[in-house]
């Protein structure tokens, strides 16, 4: 399964605080996404709008519509624990709870919410999550280990896993290679081409390499200053982006002449 | 290799020898013994003059050999030796006096059976060698760990929901009022007088039951709680904040509600600091004495129901044993118990430590490939 994104008139706001104004963009089903921009301009705050992260921030709050396929994820009455098992999450640290095994935490998704499973259904999950994040052949002898014994690209190819394995229909990246050394990067980068076949990839980045490696369209987001709101400021196709965008601010910034 | 060690190296400056420190050392004990000797020798004074000596001279003798700076630097590392050995003097001096007082009077007598029965009469008896010492501390052992057991009992599940709420659940305007509000009560609370938390508990169960002598076991367990529960507050608060902030949202980004993030992620992750906290809690209270007389009473036979009866436990057993002793024409007998009895707490008190250790170690989260 995986759904589109419509987002209408977005605002978000910490508090009083204005951080992103206005978004308005269209996330393709079957693709990758990619957000880049400098630091702070609100890219992350904007990513985590999209499966209701970000009121785990007291006093954060948005204004404005998020349609998955047409359901308004901020409508009355909406459970954001439910948003949550669609809109699925990666980190930029990897972050693999220390308490469980590598079974355990593919399995968390299920366990944490006491869901029965049959040995074999739990057994059938591991192994198609964790084939599904390129792990499987480099921790089958050990699923018994803890996870946190992995190395850095392992233990983020295993919270991937841990994502698909309750099955979601979109996945957010917020910068999940900027921790991992060239090689794990690559890793990652082959899994999220592959994820694309079932899934809405959305990936937060700073490397704009990999945002022209791997995703199809690109949003640029930009700030005008310190205390002004993000926005966004061009969406187009990869290409388009890099090597003929519209705006100035665009192309200063993917040629690297920004500020 | 030959060169090298002919040519003196310009970055070495003299070394003064590793044996240094031990030589001085030996060096200061006899010079302070001899110090001490010239004015009146005793223990006290030779420890005193060995350790002035030991401070001054060691750094004087590194400068002379290495340097000002290289001088400086051992005064400073002789000052944290010095003061290493001065806090372990107390430690090993009540370990010490514990055992050789204790240990003479500790067999299955003392450990088995209680003070029922056991008259001056029968002290005077074991004084003068006709009989062995009868009376012991059973019922003492027995109250220590039934109070201990019912104020843990109570103190934990508030102490530990009071700790959630204060790190999970204060976000909000209004909640985040009544956490500072809570905040500080629970530091107000952690100094309360132990015999203010005993006053407290004596007064609160009179009015319920309206009987001014109203004692039983389970008082004094409410007056331990009242000084446990801060203790517990306090140190699963900090295990908690402690937990990753990371391995909640990772939890949430699953689908997972709250409530069970915080049972199954948050609390899993924190358990090793809260026990071994709630262990150090407990061997606290455990040495209450005040509270425990104004609540529980004291009585010399076995009761093992906190809710009725009066009890016994090992710090007002001590207390009785060397105030009234049993027989006033033979104390030594019944301060021959209080110290057995002392030395019963201080073991007690050490397992719970390696319990808590052995607990934190098993719920540590596994590390390994």
């Amino acid at each position: 399964m995986s759904k589109r994104i419509d987002v209408e008139s977005l605002n978000v706001y910490y508090g009083d605080f204005l951080a992103v104004e206005d978004v308005n963009i269209q996330i393709d089903p079957r693709a990758v996404t990619a957000f880049i921009g400098p630091s702070g301009c609100g890219k992350s705050t904007f990513l985590r709008t999209l499966n209701r992260m970000h009121e785990v921030v007291p006093g954060a709050r948005v204004e404005g519509k998020v349609n998955l396929d047409g359901e308004d994820l901020y409508g009355r009455g909406v459970d954001p624990v439910r948003v949550r098992s669609q809109v699925g999450m990666v980190f930029q640290r990897p972050n693999p709870f220390p308490t469980m095994s590598i079974r355990d935490n593919v399995l968390a998704g299920a366990k944490l919410n006491s869901r029965r499973m049959s040995r074999s259904a739990a057994d059938e999950l591991v192994e198609s999550s964790l084939r599904g994040a390129n792990l499987w052949e480099e921790v089958k002898d050990r699923l018994g280990k803890p996870g946190s014994g992995l190395s850095g690209g392992q233990q983020q190819r295993l919270c991937i896993a841990r994502t698909i394995a309750v099955k979601p229909d979109v996945i957010l990246m917020d910068e999940p290679c900027s921790a991992l050394d060239p090689i794990s990067t690559l890793a990652v980068e082959d899994l999220i081409s592959e994820l694309q076949e079932e899934y809405t990839v959305v990936i937060v980045t700073h490397n704009m390499q990999q945002a022209a490696r791997v995703s199809h369209k690109t949003a640029f987001f930009n700030i005008a200053g310190t205390g002004k709101p993000g926005r966004l400021i061009e969406y187009a196709p990869t290409q388009e982006i890099f090597n003929n965008p519209k705006n100035q601010a665009t192309e200063d910034y993917v040629s690297g002449r920004f500020g | 290799m030959s060169t090298a060690t002919l040519r003196k190296s310009s970055l070495a400056g003299g070394q003064a020898p590793r044996w240094l420190p031990f030589a001085v050392g030996a060096g200061a004990l006899v010079l302070g013994a001899a110090l001490a000797s010239l004015a009146g020798f005793s223990i006290g004074l030779w420890a005193v003059f060995a350790g002035l000596l030991f401070v001054v001279a060691g750094p004087a003798v590194v400068g002379a050999i290495e340097g000002r700076r290289k001088g400086v630097d051992a005064l400073a590392r002789y000052l944290v030796y010095g003061a290493f050995l001065l806090a372990l003097i107390p430690l090993v001096s009540v370990i010490y006096t514990v055992l050789a007082r204790g240990l003479p009077g500790l067999d299955l007598n003392m450990l088995m059976t209680s003070m029922g029965g056991v008259t001056g009469a029968t002290d005077n008896a074991a004084a003068a060698g006709e009989t062995p010492v009868y009376g012991g501390a059973y019922h003492a052992i027995l109250g220590t760990l039934v109070v201990t057991f019912w104020a843990t009992l109570m103190s934990v599940p508030v102490g530990l929901l009071t700790a959630i709420f204060l790190v999970e659940y204060s976000g909000g305007r209004i909640s985040g009022l009544i956490a500072r509000i809570i905040t500080f009560l629970v530091d107000v609370m952690t100094g309360i007088p132990s015999i203010v938390a005993g006053l407290f508990a004596a007064a609160l169960f009179v009015q319920i039951f309206d009987d001014p002598s109203m004692r039983m076991g389970f008082i004094a367990s409410v007056a331990l709680s009242v000084l446990m529960i801060p203790t517990v507050v306090r140190n699963a608060e900090e295990m908690l904040r402690i937990v990753p902030n990371e391995l909640r949202e990772a939890s949430y980004a699953l689908g997972v509600r709250k409530w069970r993030t915080i049972a199954k992620v948050v609390i899993p992750t924190a358990i090793s600091g809260i026990s071994s906290g709630v262990t150090l809690a407990i061997a606290r209270v455990i040495g209450e004495t005040a509270p425990i007389l104004v609540t529980a009473g004291f009585v010399t036979t076995i009761n093992a129901n906190a809710f009725s009866g009066w009890m016994t436990t090992l710090p007002t057993y001590i207390y009785y044993q060397i105030v009234t002793p049993t027989s006033p024409t033979n104390p030594g007998i019944s301060e021959g118990r209080a110290w057995s009895a002392a030395l019963i707490l201080i073991v007690i008190v050490m397992v719970l430590n390696l319990l808590a250790r052995l607990i934190a170690k098993i719920f540590a989260p596994k590390t390994g490939r």
